[in-house]
């Protein structure tokens, strides 16, 4: 009954258009000729395949200290580039381009767990006010506003400075319960708006269970906004795990390196070797950049406004 | 409109309350709390005892926040443990304040002055190279971590450019009237304390501008392409007004709703990004009173430092909603 209906509303909704192209067919092919969508995505595609591989593509163990004798000689001198070590080595004398290239996994892993998590959270309050009302939707606004009137970034500080041992776990989450607020309101907002629309009418009408329309009609319509935000928090949260670590409230651990993590812990050299923070930033910003360029491009493709 | 501003002030102070709540709940119940963060090394388990009775902190949390409250109205938000210990946390956020104000002004002064202009000239000319390039930039951007940016700043600017590479330290002889030291400058006639201190706030507040700039520009961008579309534009251009005139009186004012509600919005960007900046810096303010107090795990000053950032991001985006008013007849009247 449910897929009867549903296959009914796309055939009205082409006849509609005369053209009979859903909106993300509409938006695939606007994105396939987009240069901007198509270098992000090279980029992005290049972090993913360099971070899934890198434990191979990396010349040394990222975490074993084999330059130490040139750090103790010189007195905590930083190893330069050498053979065999083409970007010298770190300040516990390790090989730094294995940093680098092993530090693009625990990037990735931070900014796609940040992100699942605030994603998760999001949903489950932005789904619960905005299908519920009432009551429901008045406390959880208010919980959204709260953490809203908070600047992100303080908001983020505050609650990595809560855990009394920082970890990786405690950046990823940190970074993520900023973005729940954020998730939780778009996701309200669209349920809100498809409340009274035709097509959720149609279907109470039918007696569709109330879960059934949420999750079958109100839920896949809503998520064009957050699949764009979601692909913009992928290039925040890796920025803001960057400033966590700069603050100290970063993983201690860097054993398994990571790129915000690297450029946060070496303040301290910056004006003697600013190589050390220039390249983990670099990265940063190019794959920030990635994410930022699909997003941006994404928004604008799945903008009913912009369709021809 | 007074009601409306009542009702968002009453808001704010139940969003102050919840928030303090939270806030204190959450730092008296972790682990490894100022005990041992005033201890230190020298921690024994009869010292740690003696100063958490003599801190409250064997008390039931709710007792110690009803007491917290009851103190906090006469002014007392505890003593600092970490940041300056000793000193009273409203002492240091008193004493720190102007200089992250100065900061965050001339920061948001420069983002909005190169911001809005930009972002209307690549809107006019959309699609070429100069649209493509700020664009570009802006996105360039919002993915630079800001603290590294300030590090860059500091170090090349400081060497190829011969400006100050640390902020204002506070040390100068110059009278003091307000502790804002480019006005004090001002109030007393002694100019080079003011030019000192504008030298010195030149490069942390480039480096607290960026994000706020890219986005002010990119929101200028798309809301002026928005209005440029309008019917309104072409009418006004059809009956003969000069560009001047259209340009300002129907594309910049229609324009400029989103426009204030993002720099309404950026405060908090310009907030979190003054405990980054004024660490990089070494500039005395809230920041870097937030940036130790988290690292020392100051709670007295984190707790008033919190939520008095809180505070002033309400305020600020309470006073861009009323300002809507201003810019907009069409919301007045309502």
């Amino acid at each position: 009954m449910v897929l009867g209906l549903s296959s009914k509303k796309e055939k009205i909704d082409g006849v509609a258009e005369s053209a009979g192209v859903s909106l993300a067919a509409s938006a695939w092919k606007r994105l396939r000729r987009s240069p901007v969508f198509l270098t992000g995505a090279v980029i992005i595609g290049l972090f993913i395949v360099v971070s899934v591989l890198s434990p191979w593509l990396a010349p040394h163990n990222p975490s074993e200290p084999m330059l130490i004798d040139q750090v103790v000689k010189a007195r905590n001198e930083i190893p330069p580039a050498q053979p065999g070590h083409p970007l010298g080595g770190d300040l516990q004398g390790r090989d730094f381009l294995s940093r680098l290239l092993v530090g693009s996994q625990q990037t990735l892993i931070v900014g796609v767990g940040a992100t699942l998590i605030g994603l998760a959270g999001g949903l489950f309050l932005g789904t619960l006010a905005g299908a519920l009302g009432g009551w429901v939707d008045s406390v959880v606004m208010r919980l959204v506003d709260v953490m809203l009137s908070l600047p992100s970034l303080l908001l983020a500080f505050s609650i990595a400075a809560m855990f009394a041992k920082p970890s990786q776990f405690t950046v990823i989450l940190a970074v993520a319960i900023v973005q729940i607020p954020v998730f939780a309101r778009l996701l309200r907002g669209s349920m809100l708006a498809q409340r009274h629309s035709d097509h959720v009418l149609a279907a109470t009408a039918l007696g569709v269970k109330k879960g059934a329309i949420v999750f079958r009609h109100m839920l896949p319509n809503s998520l064009s906004p957050v699949i764009v935000q979601s692909t913009l928090v992928l290039a925040t949260a890796i920025i803001e795990a960057a400033a966590l670590s700069f603050l100290g409230l970063g993983n201690p651990d860097d054993r398994i390196p990571e790129w915000g993590q690297m450029l946060g812990d070496v303040q301290n050299v910056f004006d003697t070797h600013p190589h050390l923070a220039a390249y983990p930033a670099i990265c940063i910003i190019i794959v920030a950049l990635g994410f930022t360029l699909m997003g941006e491009t994404l928004r604008e493709a799945l903008d009913p406004k912009n369709r021809r | 409109m007074l009601r409306y501003t009542i009702r968002r002030l009453v808001q704010l102070v139940g969003v102050v309350l919840v928030l303090s709540l939270l806030l204190f709940a959450w730092m008296r119940l972790l682990p490894g709390g100022p005990v041992s963060a005033l201890l230190g090394d020298r921690s024994t388990p009869e010292k740690a005892a003696e100063l958490t009775k003599q801190l409250g902190l064997d008390q039931p949390i709710f007792v110690q926040y009803i007491k917290f409250l009851g103190r906090a109205a006469t002014g007392d938000f505890g003593v600092s443990t970490g940041v300056q210990p000793g000193d009273s946390a409203l002492d240091i956020f008193l004493q720190r304040f102007p200089a992250t104000i100065e900061l965050s002004f001339f920061a948001i002064v420069i983002a909005i002055a190169i911001g809005v202009p930009l972002g209307y000239l690549a809107a006019k000319r959309r699609g070429g190279w100069f649209d493509n390039f700020s664009v570009i930039g802006s996105l360039i951007g919002v993915a630079v971590p800001v603290f590294f940016l300030a590090y860059v700043l500091k170090d090349a600017a400081s060497v190829g450019l011969g400006l100050p590479s640390q902020g204002r330290q506070g040390d100068i002889n110059a009278t003091r009237v307000t502790g804002f030291f480019t006005l004090d400058g001002v109030l007393t006639g002694e100019w080079d304390a003011t030019f000192d201190a504008l030298e010195h706030l030149i490069l942390p507040s480039i480096a607290l501008a960026t994000i706020p700039f890219a986005v002010i520009f990119r929101i200028t961008r798309a809301a002026v392409l928005d209005v440029l579309d309008e019917d309104f534009v072409r009418t006004a251009e059809a009956k003969g007004l000069t560009a001047q005139l259209i340009r300002r009186r129907h594309v910049l004012r229609n324009a400029m709703l989103p426009v204030v509600t993002t720099i309404g919005l950026q405060t908090g960007a310009l907030l979190s990004g003054a405990v980054l900046t004024e660490k990089v810096f070494s500039i005395p303010g809230v920041g870097q009173a937030l940036a130790i107090g988290f690292e020392r795990r100051d709670y007295p000053v984190l707790l008033l430092l919190i939520i008095m950032a809180t505070i002033v991001y309400v305020v600020v985006n309470l006073l861009v909603d009323l300002s809507y008013a201003l810019i907009d007849p069409r919301i007045r009247t309502r």
